[in-house]
């Protein structure tokens, strides 16, 4: 299987072909002819299917009442107990997954049936209201295949989420029975209310031998690490109530206890906490004298006051969340949606998702033991750290909790990341809240290294005709000492680049590349040439930096790989008047962009620049001939977060014979254009990545008092 | 092309283009005759009675869950400890949370007999825990206790197998049962199977075993440590071998593999067929069957050819030029390429089925290594191929930063080892997984300090937040006069004056107590006076009335004015991670005397800026105070000196960068080196030679040289240019 996302061009667009005009129009017609015919052909072809499949529809609409019986025979076959050694490599068949370019895993559901036993009684309920919302969002998403034999995970229509409706032994029969069975391999079952008295066991009690288990409400000695899914005991408030989301900020408790029926002895603890601090914990019960007709669930009393339920969350910053007869409480779910912080008290328990879920960023767990510490525990988290908490506490509902199709499709997921280790998502993905994954950046170049000064740079010098300045570029350029290799992109499709012999002559080596077309974007294509991880894009027209002041900034940029390290810089201005941005070439105090006309940067960026530039930015700017920089300037700023880095003092970049960049900056309509392009760019990146500094590097002795011979970079600054 | 050509590969792809089409839909309708329906697919009925299914559980049991029948709390969390023991230990069950309450979290190793030899690597760990911060030599206030008993390799076969150690151990007083107590080891079981038998009964003790299978695993409670060698170091650690971040990855292999191939016995199943993925091109995967005294005896027909291609290639350069590195289960599930193939850069690619990865309570494999299976080890090769150019280089960086934080010494993995049961303690101040897999690591984020990202210089990109825009001026006073002198009331005028000072603190080291608050200058910014009690190394303690994320650390006699201080705290805030400030040196290496040395001359380069005027983030106040050893601040207070350049140290070490030195408007350097002749020859060139002992010996204690140097100072951007002075934001920084 080809992978075409690495099958990029490594080559250049020096080697596109250009077809005559002639040629293409043959090609055009006949293509629209062989075109025109396949669609014709294919509407013939498949309008009948498409027809027969909509009938297909009117036969789903039926009851659950009307399904096929079946009956289980007194001594049809129970599974084995579940496998508690059970592990993806043990008891799962990957073989059935295969390897595909999506890597996703197929998810097959059975049919629905209604089980009886010989006398004809029924097994269980009918499907509950969640399981059926479960199944049709399997069956809705990218993971469903109603091939058998393509599957790779079976999920039983045996509605098993509540252990407390099921007759035990009937059940795992009817299971047994399933046309692919075997042993329960590769089989998935959901649970959320597990056990029962007098036990309470915290797994699911139906004999399911290697059946998948996604329960909620696992201890640390039932839940099979890497091969069962923990999952939420889904709250029907959640479909019923809506909570709007509330902004940070303090709220009018500091503790509350919302669940009924707790066991005396931490009903007792919390009252001890509450006498110790007053009206800041708030512990509510069960309503005791409420009318009929008001659902006991929807209130929530304390003494003779009465509360709205889940509304009432919202005025805590934290809320307890402690273990029933069962370790998974339905009450998280409803934590979670009001934005305040769980404080998890339940031994062993093992999170919903918790392997991927980072629940530490959203909750906070206390030991039972630890109980009576718990205010001074919650009143250590600093302020800010809470209002994080909340906002990721209510991502987490949001995301994972709110409904059984989020719930069902995160379970999917985790099978899946297992199955597919190598496409899974990443932590950042599961975890950060949409707004976090707005605002933080991650560098793809986090490592501190400062690359071996032996590596040196690549000049890339882009030029059209003007050979003569070149050639002085080329000759100035190779006195730096750590120049690697020279490479000259020649944009000029109507002449050849001058013979070899004409060129200068160099200590390295020198490449002409050869492009298709007059691009702007050809200076940022990462030629294979470029072996080297700094780069020197530089105009054929910048001819009076010294080789001090090129070898210093190949320096500075050793010292920050990650940015833009470059010789004249220019900055961004929000103009009030016109309430837009601006673009600032004058002689500023601070620095937003450098010129690419004279940076080093890291070849990764050119990467970037020609395969991940958003939006429409990159053919923009070939269009416009104009502002190839101020992109760079932004797609790096954007991928890291950083502000560029201007070397070297002030300098006037201009030559006789040529149009120097300060030359044209002066140009009215130039920098009109130029403030466009910014304007333009923030609207496609969404934001304004460009970071305003008032810092440029000069060499450590700079200015200073002491002999110039001494100093490593004595060169710098000579106008 | 000429134009004939083209026509006729026109029509020949015409021609298929149609036939494909045509022959397809045939075939299509093969199948459907043949077996399944063609019909759309079948979904999940939408039923026409779902909105009147009922919910799986009645609301009401779902919000009043108890049963009082049942256990009180007390009473179940009191029944844990019989039920879950040995194979079903878990924290809550088998470890005794009490004993860290009283003195924290504090290790006790047993002491040493004289006639237990123990192996090289066991005596590393003992002497990484010895150093620790955590160390204590009272078993009395200890939470966790480690044996002095060398239990690394349990294979009763090896030579340094240790018998006897069931009656050794219940012989110890402090051992109960094994609770709280922590066990490591390397090796276990023996041929053939290589089972986790230990050969002893380990009680309720955490094992810290490496090629833990996730069977025997006990969550929360075990820890998965990797495998090392004798040779690995005590501490400091190579580097990893990453020198530059290319994309494509521009390696000569793909993926390469040399070891053995077991023909018979445990893990020959995955050894056996790794030479079917070798293509001789670009992955290279190479076995060879010679290994053991008989291996002639199961010799099959592919031996002599592979073991002359084996002895082609060496592994070492496979490992540098390779991007990815095959790591299969050998006899036990771990093995030392692991650890090589991360320092190597060469990304882990794991066929060890059932391999508890080392530190994975903390560490998220999925961002440095391929998790794959064995069963489908012929996907491999497609599979990694598949993966993007850019997560390669994320895989790669990410396997350094793994390798330099946690694995490269003994000192780290022992430390990881500790931190990760020491979280367990309390939850609530524990490291988020962000934190452990984030630069600098887990083992330098304090969880005491904050568990809070916004709170540290590390994250503020990644969590989208900045510094605060602030600073605190931190001044140490130590002369003896008891008096203001002039130097000191214009620095805090100067201090004061700046537009980002929230206040000035003023730490009194001297003999005699401070001057009444009158005698002091009238600031617009709170001036507090903290008591100090004469030791250098206050002068990094974490004080809490430090509030702001920047402290300006002074010295009484440094001379800044508010442009120096504004523009240096500007810097900082682009910095924060690092310390920004004026005064700076430079270390070298002296081969004649073979040791490093600093100057304070000038030098085109630095590496050390002084804290007698330098910004830094108050992190590292906690760092200097509670995550260094104790031994190195009594060292640096018994020298009365140096304080300055371990804090450089200790933030190089943690950053891995340079310093950064800004404009000074009056050379601080012509006045240090006169103060130091000043204190009057013999003491004064003492001084200056103890200073330089300090740096060798904070390099010995760090295991390796960690200050980088910087060849750069920031200046304003408009510093000394031919602009008018009125265009300039800092124009007091360039009168002479």
């Amino acid at each position: 299987i080809m992978c075409a996302s690495t099958k990029y061009n490594t080559r250049g667009p020096a080697l596109i072909p250009r077809m005559k005009t002639k040629h293409r129009i043959y090609y055009i017609t006949l293509f629209s002819i062989v075109l025109l015919g396949l669609i014709a052909t294919g509407m013939f072809q498949f309008w009948p299917h498409s027809i027969e499949s909509s009938s297909d529809w009117t036969v789903e609409k039926r009851s659950v009442h009307d399904v096929p019986v079946v009956k289980l025979p007194a001594d049809s076959p129970i599974p084995e107990r579940g496998d508690l050694s059970c592990r993806m490599h043990t008891c799962f068949d990957v073989y059935r997954c295969g390897f595909n370019p999506k890597n996703k895993i197929k998810v097959y559901i059975y049919s629905l049936k209604k089980y009886v036993d010989e006398f004809g009684t029924a097994v269980s309920n009918t499907i509950s209201r969640e399981y059926n919302e479960l199944l049709t969002a399997i069956s809705d998403s990218e993971f469903y295949t109603d091939d058998v034999n393509r599957a790779c995970l079976f999920v039983p229509s045996i509605d098993v989420l509540n252990q407390n409706v099921l007759r035990i032994k009937e059940t795992a029969q009817a299971l047994a029975q399933l046309s692919r069975w075997d042993r329960g391999t590769n089989h998935l079952l959901f649970n959320m209310l597990p056990g029962g008295p007098p036990d309470y066991n915290t797994a699911l009690d139906v004999p399911r031998d290697r059946a998948l288990l996604a329960g909620g409400g696992f201890s640390t000695w039932t839940y099979r690490q890497g091969y069962d899914v923990s999952i939420p005991v889904y709250s029907p408030l959640s479909a019923e109530v809506d909570l709007p989301e509330r902004g940070p900020g303090p709220r009018r408790y500091f503790i509350l206890s919302s669940q009924m029926a707790l066991h005396p002895e931490y009903q007792s603890e919390l009252e001890a906490l509450q006498a110790e601090n007053g009206e800041s914990v708030l512990i509510l019960d069960k309503c005791t004298n409420l009318s009929d007709g008001v659902p006991a669930v929807r209130k929530r009393c304390y003494k003779n006051q009465v509360f709205d339920y889940p509304q009432v969350l919202q005025e805590s910053t934290f809320c307890v969340v402690l273990r029933g007869a069962r370790l998974g409480q339905a009450v998280l779910s409803d934590v979670l949606q009001a934005g305040c912080v769980p404080v998890i008290i339940a031994d062993s328990y093992i999170l919903p998702f918790s392997e991927v879920l980072d629940w530490k960023r959203a909750s906070v767990v206390i030991p039972e033991e630890k109980m009576p510490e718990m205010y001074s525990i919650l009143q250590s988290i600093p302020q800010r750290q809470i209002e994080e908490m909340q906002r990721q506490a209510r991502w987490f509902w949001e995301a994972y909790f709110r409904s059984m199709k989020a719930i069902a499709l995160a379970t999917l997921q985790i099978i899946n990341d297992r199955i597919y280790p190598y496409a899974a998502i990443s932590y950042e993905e599961w975890n950060d809240p949409p707004a976090v994954k707005w605002s933080s950046v991650s560098n793809p170049l986090f490592l501190p290294l400062i690359p071996p000064q032996s590596q040196g740079f690549t000049a890339v010098v882009l030029t059209y005709d003007r050979v003569e300045s070149l050639f002085r570029v080329i000759t100035e350029v190779s006195k730096v000492p750590s120049l690697s290799k020279l490479l000259v992109v020649w944009n000029n499709q109507n002449k050849n680049p001058p013979e070899d012999s004409l060129w200068p002559k160099i200590r390295v080596p020198l490449k002409v590349v050869r492009t298709a077309e007059n691009k702007l974007s050809n200076r940022f294509f990462p030629y294979d040439e470029i072996e080297t991880e700094a780069v020197l894009a530089i105009d054929d027209d910048i001819i009076m930096l010294t080789s001090d002041e090129l070898q210093f900034g190949y320096e500075v940029w050793r010292e920050f790989p990650d940015r833009l390290v470059g010789y004249p810089g220019r900055l961004h201005l929000w103009d009030h008047e016109m309430n837009k941005w601006k673009y600032e070439s004058e002689w500023t105090n601070e620095v937003s962009m450098v010129l690419t006309g004279a940076a080093f940067y890291h070849k990764y960026f050119n990467y970037l620049y020609t395969y991940k530039m958003p939006g429409d930015i990159k053919n923009w700017v070939d269009a416009h001939m104009n502002c190839e920089d101020i992109a760079m300037n932004f797609l790096v700023a954007n991928v890291t977060g950083k502000s560029v880095i201007k070397v070297t003092p002030r300098k006037k970049f201009k030559c006789p014979e040529c149009t120097a960049i300060d030359g044209l900056s002066l140009d009215q309509t130039h920098m009109v254009e130029r403030s466009e392009c910014i304007n333009k760019f923030a609207s496609v990146f969404g934001t304004m990545p460009l970071k305003v500094v008032e810092h440029r590097a000069d060499p450590v002795l700079y200015k200073d008092d002491f002999p110039e011979k001494l100093k490593s970079f004595p060169n710098i600054g000579s106008l | 092309m000429q134009t004939r050509k083209k026509y006729i590969f026109l029509t020949f792809l015409a021609s298929w283009l149609l036939l494909f089409f045509f022959g397809g839909d045939q075939l299509r309708r093969f199948a459907f005759f043949s077996g399944r329906k063609a019909e759309a697919r079948r979904n999940w009925p939408h039923w026409t009675d779902r909105s009147l299914l009922k919910n799986f559980a009645d609301p009401e049991e779902l919000q009043r869950d108890g049963d009082p029948s049942l256990l009180s709390p007390r009473e179940r969390r009191a029944a844990w400890l019989s039920v879950y023991k040995s194979s079903r230990c878990r924290m809550e069950s088998c470890f005794d949370f009490s004993r860290c309450n009283r003195n924290g979290f504090k290790v006790f190793t047993y002491p040493r007999e004289r006639d237990q030899p123990i192996s090289e690597s066991y005596g590393k760990i003992l002497a990484s825990i010895e150093r620790s911060r955590y160390y204590t030599p009272n078993p009395e206030e200890a939470c966790l206790f480690i044996l002095s008993i060398d239990t690394l390799d349990r294979d009763h076969l090896s030579a340094q197998y240790v018998r006897n150690v069931d009656e050794k151990i219940h012989g110890f007083p402090l051992w109960n049962g094994g609770r709280n107590h922590l066990i490591f080891n390397l090796y276990s079981g023996t041929w053939p199977n290589y089972t986790g038998d230990l050969g002893f009964d380990i009680g309720q003790a955490i094992l810290a075993k490496a090629s833990f299978d996730t069977e025997s695993f006990r969550p929360g409670f075990d820890v998965s440590i990797p495998l090392f060698s004798k040779d690995h170091p005590q501490r400091g650690g190579e580097r990893g071998w990453l020198s530059q971040d290319s994309v494509p990855p521009k390696k000569k292999y793909l993926l390469v593999f040399k070891g053995k191939r077991y023909l018979t016995g445990i893990g020959s199943g995955t050894r056996n067929a790794l030479h079917h993925i070798h293509n001789g091109k670009d992955i290279i995967s190479l076995t060879t069957c010679k290994h053991g005294k008989d291996w002639e005896k199961h010799k099959d027909t592919r031996c002599d050819k592979d073991n002359v291609d084996y002895e082609k290639f060496d592994y070492q350069e496979l490992l540098h030029n390779s991007t990815f590195c095959i790591v299969p289960r050998g006899r036990r599930l771990g093995s030392f390429r692991f650890l090589e193939a991360l320092q190597a850069a060469c990304i882990p690619v794991l066929l060890s089925d059932g391999w508890e990865l080392p530190f994975s309570e903390a560490i998220d494999w999925s961002k440095a290594a391929v998790v794959g299976s064995e069963r489908l080890l012929l996907q491999i090769p497609s599979a990694v191929r598949c993966i993007h150019p850019e997560r390669v280089l994320a895989f790669q960086q990410q396997t350094q930063f793994l390798w330099d934080a946690y694995f490269s010494s003994v000192d780290k993995i022992v430390h990881t080892t500790l931190e990760i049961i020491k979280d367990r303690l309390s939850p609530h101040r524990s490291r988020s997984r962000f934190l452990w897999n984030t630069l600098p690591g887990g083992l330098l984020v304090l969880p005491d300090f904050s568990t809070h990202p916004g709170d540290f210089p590390f994250y503020y990109l990644q969590h989208g937040s900045s510094p605060s825009e602030k600073f605190t001026a931190f001044i140490r006073v130590v002369s003896q006069g008891g008096s203001l002198s002039q130097p000191i009331l214009r620095l805090i005028q100067a201090v004061s004056g700046s537009q980002y000072c929230a206040q000035i603190l003023v730490l009194w080291s001297c003999e005699k107590p401070p001057p009444p608050s009158g005698k002091w200058p009238q600031t617009t910014v709170p001036l507090t006076i903290i008591q100090g009690r004469r030791k250098l190394s206050d002068r990094f303690f974490p004080y809490t009335a430090i509030q702001t994320d920047a402290v300006l650390s002074l010295d009484e006699h440094t001379s800044l004015s508010t442009s120096e201080v504004d523009f240096a705290f500007v810097v900082w805030r682009s910095f924060p991670e690092r310390i920004v400030g004026f005064p700076a040196l430079s270390h070298f290496w002296d081969p004649e005397q073979g040791r490093w040395g600093y100057t304070s001359k000038w030098t085109n380069e630095l590496s050390i800026v002084l804290t007698a005027a330098a910004f830094y983030h108050r992190y590292y106040h906690s760092l200097f105070t509670e995550y260094l050893p104790a031994g190195l601040r009594e060292l640096v207070d018994g020298l009365a000196t140096c304080e300055d350049i371990l804090m450089n140290v200790l933030v190089a070490a943690v950053t891995k960068l340079p310093p950064i030195k800004v404009t000074q408007r009056k050379q601080h350097k012509d006045t240090v080196p006169q103060q130091v002749k000043g204190t009057a020859g013999a003491a004064g060139s003492r001084r200056f030679s103890q200073r330089q002992d300090c740096l060798d010996q904070l390099v010995d204690w760090f295991g390796y040289m960690p200050l980088v140097s910087s060849q750069l100072r920031l200046d304003p951007v408009l510093f000394k240019d031919q602009v008018s002075v009125l265009r300039k934001k800092y124009p007091r920084l360039e009168r002479p």
